[in-house]
């Protein structure tokens, strides 16, 4: 006989599972260091510059790039258009190929040879190497996030507003910036977040195009490699912390805006 | 004042085609046809949201089909009222004077006199999402009137309220009416036509079938389907003619009115529901010229009273009260007399 208190418990069973797997292996590492390493790893003056720079790396490039992600979302929600299916392909190649896949690739056209590099050279830094380079690995795989977030966010703005405010005088600049982009606002923002973390928790493309200077995830690599695990856990609960209160804060920030 | 000359547009699967209108300035002009017909693509091609394929939009003589949305001073008031809901009213309603970059003061000002006329005046400060239907409604009029508009465009005004909200709006837009803004209201209810319209069209299927005053178009419905649009429930295609009657639906012979069936040749006649005069069927006994007999394949309640339909050879519906009912015990199987004074025969003509 079906019983639906049955099929709640063996649900509650995989879900205690799943939520094992991902929270087992971080409270394991957090019962197995200790508290004076943590400290001592805290105040390294490598490890606080790490982080700055990855946090600022990864925001930055957030940032750069939502310039142009955020009109191209909206015409992916609003415009159809030939090859639209294809493009929209072509946006999540980041996701699905490897990462440090990603990373060779972008490491031709970041090249001193290449345009992108002399572009760089000219202006007096190389992109190999550099936080510039970091932060375009950082959103080269992260991009996919923000712009799918925004289109559907745009997506779920009712046509007809953008019409009323068309009809009530607005140009189309207006009605972007004075209805579709407030309304879509929400998702813009979670496609945001989304694409920072995942940005500033990028290992493959980042060490390719940047071993030094080093983002976090590279220095608990290297630390890892070169000491032990010892050495690296420390840095990596520091990183975990981190991330975790910035995303909460950024989290709470954009439910705070939604409920304004 | 508005013209639209030969309009054609199509997108999809569907079209619409040779659309002629004419609007002079102060109409109520109600576009009427059912859900799906393509009326508001006709109010947003006028506003300008849709391009045309090929035709044009004439706004005081002045060719405007190529203006821009914003250009056209055509307001429009979508079906659900399209209010900015991250605005609150006051905002709403100043959202198209800021854009004409008013002042502040007059943009107050503006806002106030426009909430006092919708009577919406205690909600300035409220959000939207917490309004009512009808308040949404008198901010979606309000917003679209703060620019006073050459054209007020109303697409199924009514549809989303209750009774006595649709009332109370149906006061407000006559209201408006009467200060001489020329509005073009939308619907697919004929009653809303009938208590609002000067001029009304009926419109199916991305073609006008009829237009004209109201008064014309209800009293001469040229089609089937805008008979039964309108209402009229009774209205027989006409098949042969003669000095003194008319043959419908290849069946029955109608006396007529001799004076109006030779002058003009007759398309169809209509019967109001209401005129049908019923008795008891007796075998045998001698009935007046227009009375059938038949049988009553259906009896229901209706908005008064109670509607039958009487199979005479032709369905014929009949409207009678409760006394009447009761008076001659009519029940469905039963038979009886319907009779038609020629009075009461409306003969439909192809030109009025």
């Amino acid at each position: 006989m079906y019983k639906p208190k049955n099929i709640n418990l063996i649900f509650a069973f995989f879900s205690g599972l799943v939520l094992l797997f991902i929270l087992g292996p971080l409270v394991g590492m957090l019962l197995d260091t200790p508290v004076s390493d943590i400290f001592d790893a805290g105040i390294d003056n490598d490890v606080q510059k790490s982080i700055g720079l990855t946090l600022g790396a990864s925001f930055f490039g957030t940032l750069f790039f939502s310039i142009a992600a955020i009109p191209f979302a909206y015409l992916l929600a609003r415009k159809e258009f030939k090859f639209k299916r294809l493009i929209s392909g072509i946006i999540d190649i980041p996701v699905v190929i490897p990462h440090s896949a990603a990373g060779i690739a972008l490491l031709g056209i970041a090249s001193r040879d290449s345009l992108l590099g002399k572009a760089a050279d000219a202006m007096g830094f190389s992109l190999v190497g550099h936080p510039a380079g970091i932060a375009m690995a950082m959103a080269f795989v992260s991009l996919p996030y923000l712009i799918n977030a925004a289109r559907n966010g745009f997506e779920a703005v009712p046509i007809r507003l953008e019409k009323a405010a068309l009809n009530l005088g607005a140009s189309s600049f207006k009605m972007f910036f004075s209805i579709s982009l407030p309304l879509a606002w929400r998702s813009i923002l979670s496609g945001l977040i989304m694409m920072f973390a995942r940005g500033m928790s990028e290992f493959g493309a980042v060490i390719i195009i940047a071993y030094h200077p080093m983002t976090t995830p590279v220095m608990i690599f290297e630390r890892f490699g070169a000491y032990g695990l010892k050495y690296a856990q420390p840095i990596a609960l520091i990183f975990i912390a981190i991330s975790l209160a910035v995303f909460v804060f950024l989290r709470w920030l954009s439910g705070k805006n939604a409920h304004a | 004042m508005l013209e639209l000359k030969n309009i054609n547009l199509s997108f999809g699967s569907f079209s619409i085609s040779d659309i002629n209108l004419k609007l002079d300035k102060g109409d109520y002009f109600v576009l009427l046809g059912p859900s799906g017909a393509g009326k508001s693509v006709i109010l947003e091609l006028i506003a300008g949201i849709l391009k045309i394929d090929s035709g044009g939009v004439f706004l005081n003589k002045k060719n405007i089909t190529q203006d821009k949305i914003q250009d056209r001073s055509i307001g429009l008031v979508f079906q659900d009222f399209a209010i900015f809901p991250h605005l609150n009213v006051e905002q709403n309603i100043a959202y198209p004077l800021k854009i004409k970059r008013w002042s502040k003061e007059l943009v107050r000002k503006r806002v106030v006199e426009l909430a006092k006329q919708m009577d919406i005046f205690h909600l300035l400060n409220r959000r939207t999402t917490s309004l009512s239907g009808g308040e949404k409604q008198r901010v979606a009029l309000a917003r679209t009137l703060a620019l006073t508009p050459d054209i007020l465009l109303l697409d199924e005004p009514l549809a989303a309220l209750d009774v006595q909200l649709k009332k109370e709006l149906r006061s407000q837009l006559r209201k408006l009416h009467k200060q001489g803004q020329t509005i073009i209201h939308v619907t697919h209810d004929f009653e809303e036509a009938l208590l609002l319209a000067d001029k009304v069209a009926i419109f199916n299927q991305g073609n006008i079938i009829q237009q004209g005053y109201k008064n014309d178009v209800f009293a001469q419905p040229r089609s089937e389907f805008v008979a039964h649009f309108i209402g009229v429930k009774n209205y027989f295609e006409v098949t042969k003619t003669a000095q003194e009657w008319i043959e419908v639906g290849g069946k029955l012979i109608f006396t007529c009115n001799r004076d109006k069936v030779t002058d003009n040749q007759p398309i169809a006649i209509m019967i109001h529901s209401g005129d049908i005069q019923l008795s008891k069927f007796e075998e045998g006994k001698k009935t007046e010229v227009n009375t059938f007999s038949g049988t009553v394949l259906e009896l229901y309640s209706a908005y008064r009273g109670f509607e039958l339909v009487v199979d005479i050879g032709l369905p014929l519906v009949v409207n009678i009260s409760q006394k009447q009912l009761l008076e001659l015990d009519i029940n469905e199987g039963d038979k009886l007399n319907c009779y038609i004074s020629t009075e009461n025969i409306q003969s439909i003509f192809e030109t009025a």
